[in-house]
């Protein structure tokens, strides 16, 4: 009876921790999450091969090194998808903090490895792009903001937001790395627009954002070359795309079979940015169709489970998520098939990458916990007679 | 918020007076309405966010759909060949020429055509594959039947071919060989001046036509201003004149087999505009058909490796001249100062030495005609370190040469990170320092050019450079008067021949060894030399690499004996070629007795 007074004793939940979990997680999305990774594999083996021989590695070197990180990633996925709304909000916040100080420090301790923009940090056996982790935890703490800014009495969350945004924004576009730049500019224009902005606002913020990209295009010679190689109505066989177009012509509806395709000989991105080409060279479009379906079903499915929360943090921080994700799949497949103008864009867990793959499991287990079903106080509103 | 017309306040003054009366906290109810409120807005808000969502939605579906449509008519679709792209950036099909001063065509562009196959459309594929075979013996083929009968559907033959085999490939009659138009870079007098001219290949490449790219050399240097479209197809003139780079080529080669060099290289430039009129660099090749790149081996060992530009070495007693002349123009002495040349110099482990002895004491022109080491020694001794760098640096000597071609940064002077004392002494004499023939070339045209800064061009100057003046003029004509003793009474005899008046030094070094140390038994020798001596309007360098001449009873390694009898000759056949008047040596009276009585 003391103990019931005074609370010393804790109140048992009621239900254990794992069990809670798997009753309460979207369990097709995370499926979806697994057999991508599992299709990952399975093309690394056919893409990665060729180039490990080039960098005079065995054979299977980046395979293994895909698998390693990918369990690592899976593991993450797990562990971040158990927790509750609030400590995935407290984390991000802290995790926000170290990852927008790492960005900040790139143009000092970062380095380019040749390729023209400092993105990465060597850690002497892995490198790290610290953009992948900060994109997750910018959503997650802009759904903070953006949800408390709801409140009456609450603080300027969409200006504070707003800053945030454009800081991280010029970081990324200073390295350059546009692709990077434009998905958090995305993810960040779809929670604003879902937090109830008006439309005229997001209107003349899509008019800045073309008038960026001229500038962009104005200065910037390495954003300039891509977009006239997009805008050409033809295609030069000897670039990036014009190999993964003419693989995805060689796969046809079945492919070539396994271990057949070429592309992966004369692409020097087959195992990253161009692995639906090889997937589509060796597979055929029967497996795109299939990953494309999957990429869609598990935003699909995310963004329909978030339509009936309730709570605006929770929901603004799914969405932000679930369409950044969905985004940067998009601009994958888009820029294989020239729908979209060439961008350095790893299509999530299939892609071969250290920190994309770990950043993208953080990302979706992330997701995961936000779209566990949880009491929505529907009970409530029948007694209290609200239509929703 | 005109949308909720009846809105009631957080704090309705009514309820709160009631409250105050009862004695209740009347934050109480603020906080109830505000509760009120918020679940309000969040109802509104989430009916208005589950729209956006499902809008949201519906995009990412509808956009995931067209990638999935797309991607379902690029596999459909046919092959097609590789057509040239980029609307916007077409491939400039007309690469300018480039031609020598006086307008002679250096590079041009030549029309022929490509050859490739559609193995699809092809009717007897084996029989195409062997009468290819038979028309282009290099070609594999086991290759080409594997190419045409598996399931490509395009195929390169060949890049560039000539009007016969274009018509032996006619004459197979098979639909499947085709040809595409093309350009290709043609250097009419073969390897005159390859190493200015460089090369090109193809760049971007379609079966329409394809880009010239310049490989090497001035190609390289000017490719955007060969490719420009602005430029209308002018050509590019160059400071070179080919007869002149024709007869010195043959003389050098001449002159190298001659004196057995494995090397050699000669520059001949205008010591006022510093355009170069001639540079070669033995041995050569052909551009036509430019060698693929060393890939193991001393660069040097290569036709390609330009030696005028690109081979820095230790000069030798060439360098004693611009001790002099520093000396000169400082101040610290006149061409009859008189030097202590008592040695040798110890210096540490070090020993400074000279070649014969030559006495107790010399003047600075006995120094310079003599080409005694202790004596300029002696002189850098006196200018400094600090004031002898900064000389050597105003004559261009700690830098590459601005000459344009794109092998000239590679050109960087070997400079000692720690300039000594030791340094400045046996820098004086040309040791422990490396440049390359063109920046002795720049070095004397500014002697030569009476003190004024020369950087040397390949382009065609109209007027004189007027560089900054590193010398005074008074320095710089004593400079050359001492040069003229040198031919006349000093190391460089054989340079003292019959039309033309030369001034010029010696220089002769031992080459280092790759371990370190130096062979006894291999030089670079070097005569740089100006003329007519009385006033300078040429500079010519020659530079023989492992020279050794055997007439005598012990073989010769010294620039006396090897380059300067070449670089004379080189004078005396292109002195005509330049328009240089002779000067008709007084004809001795043999044969009338003057007498007296």
């Amino acid at each position: 009876m003391t103990e019931m007074v005074y609370g010393a004793l804790p109140v048992p939940d009621g239900e254990p921790i794992l069990p809670k979990w798997w009753r309460t997680i979207d369990r097709w999305s995370l499926f979806t999450i697994i057999i991508l990774f599992a299709i990952g594999l399975l093309l690394g083996l056919a893409a990665s091969p060729p180039l490990a021989e080039r960098n005079g590695y065995p054979p299977f070197h980046y395979v293994t090194r895909q698998a390693f990180f990918g369990t690592l990633a899976m593991i993450a996925m797990i562990v971040t998808s158990i927790m509750t709304p609030q400590s995935v909000r407290r984390l991000s916040v802290l995790g926000f903090m170290v990852a927008f100080a790492a960005i900040a420090l790139l143009p000092v301790f970062g380095t380019d490895f040749g390729k023209g923009a400092t993105r990465w940090y060597s850690l002497g056996f892995a490198s790290l792009q610290p953009s992948e982790f900060l994109k997750p935890v910018f959503m997650v703490v802009t759904a903070w903001l953006l949800a408390a800014a709801q409140d009456l009495n609450g603080p300027p969350g969409r200006l504070w937001s707003f800053m945030l945004m454009t800081i991280i924004v010029g970081f990324l576009a200073a390295q350059p790395d546009f692709g990077q730049a434009s998905l958090v500019l995305f993810g960040w224009g779809v929670m604003y627009f879902v937090a109830g902005a008006s439309l005229k606002l997001l209107l003349a913020m899509a008019g800045g954002v073309v008038i960026f990209g001229v500038m962009a295009y104005n200065s910037s010679e390495h954003f300039a070359r891509r977009i006239d190689g997009f805008l050409t109505s033809e295609i030069d066989p000897t670039t990036q795309i014009g190999y993964a177009t003419n693989a995805i012509r060689e796969g046809g509806l079945f492919g070539v079979g396994v271990g057949q395709g070429e592309v992966k000989m004369s692409l020097p991105d087959a195992h990253t940015d161009f692995i639906i080409a090889v997937a589509a060279e060796e597979y055929g479009l029967v497996l795109v169709a299939v990953i494309i379906l999957l990429y869609l079903s598990l935003v699909l499915r995310s963004l329909l489970r978030l339509t009936r929360e309730r709570d605006p943090f929770v929901r603004l921080a799914g969405v932000g998520l679930a369409a950044t994700f969905g985004v940067q799949a998009m601009i994958n497949l888009g820029v294989a098939v020239r729908l979209l103008p060439s961008k350095g864009m790893t299509l999530p867990f299939i892609s071969y990458g250290g920190s994309s793959v770990i950043a993208s499991g953080i990302a979706v287990g992330m997701l995961l916990a936000l779209t566990r079903s949880r009491p929505q106080g529907e009970i409530t509103d029948l007694l209290s007679g609200r239509s929703r | 918020m005109t949308d909720t017309p009846l809105r009631i306040p957080l704090r309705p003054l009514a309820r709160i007076l009631e409250a105050r009366e009862k004695g209740e906290n009347p934050d109480a109810i603020e906080r109830e309405n505000l509760r009120l409120r918020h679940e309000e807005m969040r109802d509104r808000a989430r009916v208005r966010a589950e729209g956006r969502i499902l809008v949201l939605g519906a995009v990412f579906a509808l956009a995931f759909m067209t990638i999935g449509v797309k991607m379902w008519m690029v596999a459909e679709s046919e092959p097609a060949e590789p057509r040239t792209s980029y609307a916007g950036m077409g491939i400039v099909a007309q690469r300018g020429d480039i031609v020598d001063r006086q307008g002679r065509v250096l590079a041009t562009n030549l029309d022929t055509f490509s050859l490739y196959a559609h193995p699809h459309q092809m009717v007897e594929p084996r029989r195409a594959a062997e009468e290819l075979a038979a028309i282009f013996p290099d070609l594999d083929r086991e290759r080409l039947i594997k190419d045409f009968t598996g399931s490509r559907r395009f195929v390169w033959i060949r890049r560039k071919i000539s009007p016969e085999q274009r018509q032996a490939v006619h004459d197979i009659g098979e639909p499947g060989l085709l040809f595409g138009p093309r350009e290709m870079r043609l250097y009419p007098n073969g390897a005159i001046a390859a190493h200015i001219l460089g090369g090109a290949g193809y760049g971007e490449e379609g079966v329409a036509a394809a880009e010239i790219k310049g490989t090497a050399g001035i190609e390289r240097a000017f490719n955007d201003y060969l490719t420009d479209p602005a430029n209308g197809g002018r050509p590019l003139q160059l400071s070179l004149d080919l007869t002149v780079q024709a007869a010195a080529e043959e003389v050098l080669y001449g002159g190298m087999r001659l004196m057995n060099a494995k090397g050699a290289t000669s520059i001949l430039m205008d010591a006022h505009t510093g355009e170069i009129i001639s540079l070669v660099s033995l041995p050569d090749f052909d551009p036509n058909d430019r060698p693929n790149p060393p890939t193991e081996g001393h660069p040097d060992d290569s036709p390609l490796f330009n030696r005028a530009v690109q081979g820095v070495y230790e000069l030798g007693s060439t360098f004693k001249i611009f001790t002099a002349a520093q000396a000169l123009d400082m101040g610290i002495a006149n061409p009859k100062t008189m030097v202590d040349i008592r040695g040798p110099i110890r210096w540490g482990r070090h020993t400074i030495k000279d070649f014969h002895w030559y006495g107790k004491e010399l003047s600075v022109e006995e120094i310079i005609i003599k080409s005694s080491n202790i004596g300029t020694a002696r002189l850098a001794e006196q200018i400094g370190i600090e004031r002898q760098k900064q000389f050597l640096a105003d004559l261009g000597l700690f830098e590459p040469t601005p000459v344009e071609l794109s092998e000239a940064p590679s050109g960087a002077p070997l400079i000692q990170k720690n300039w000594s004392e030791l340094t400045t002494m046996t820098v004086s004499f040309g040791h422990g320092m490396s440049i390359s023939p063109l920046h002795l070339a720049s070095a004397y045209a500014t002697i030569a050019n009476d003190g004024r800064r020369v950087r040397p061009t390949l382009l065609r100057q109209d007027t004189p450079q007027v560089g900054p003046q590193v010398m005074s003029a008074a320095a710089a004509r004593q400079a050359q008067t001492m040069l003229r003793q040198v031919v006349t009474e000093g190391t460089a005899s054989f340079a003292d021949i019959d039309f033309y008046s030369i001034s010029g030094k010696t220089g002769t070094a031992d080459k280092p060894k790759p371990t370190g140390g130096y062979y006894k038994d291999k030089t670079i020798s070097t005569f740089a030399s100006m003329f007519p001596a009385h006033d300078p309007q040429y500079v010519l360098i020659v530079t023989l690499d492992e020279a050794v001449e055997t007439s005598g009873k012990d073989p010769r390694r010294t620039a006396g004996w090897t380059a300067t009898p070449v670089a004379a000759e080189l004078i005396t056949r292109i002195g005509p070629l330049l328009g240089l008047r002779p000067e008709i040596a007084p004809v001795p009276l043999a044969d009338i007795t003057l007498t007296s009585n």
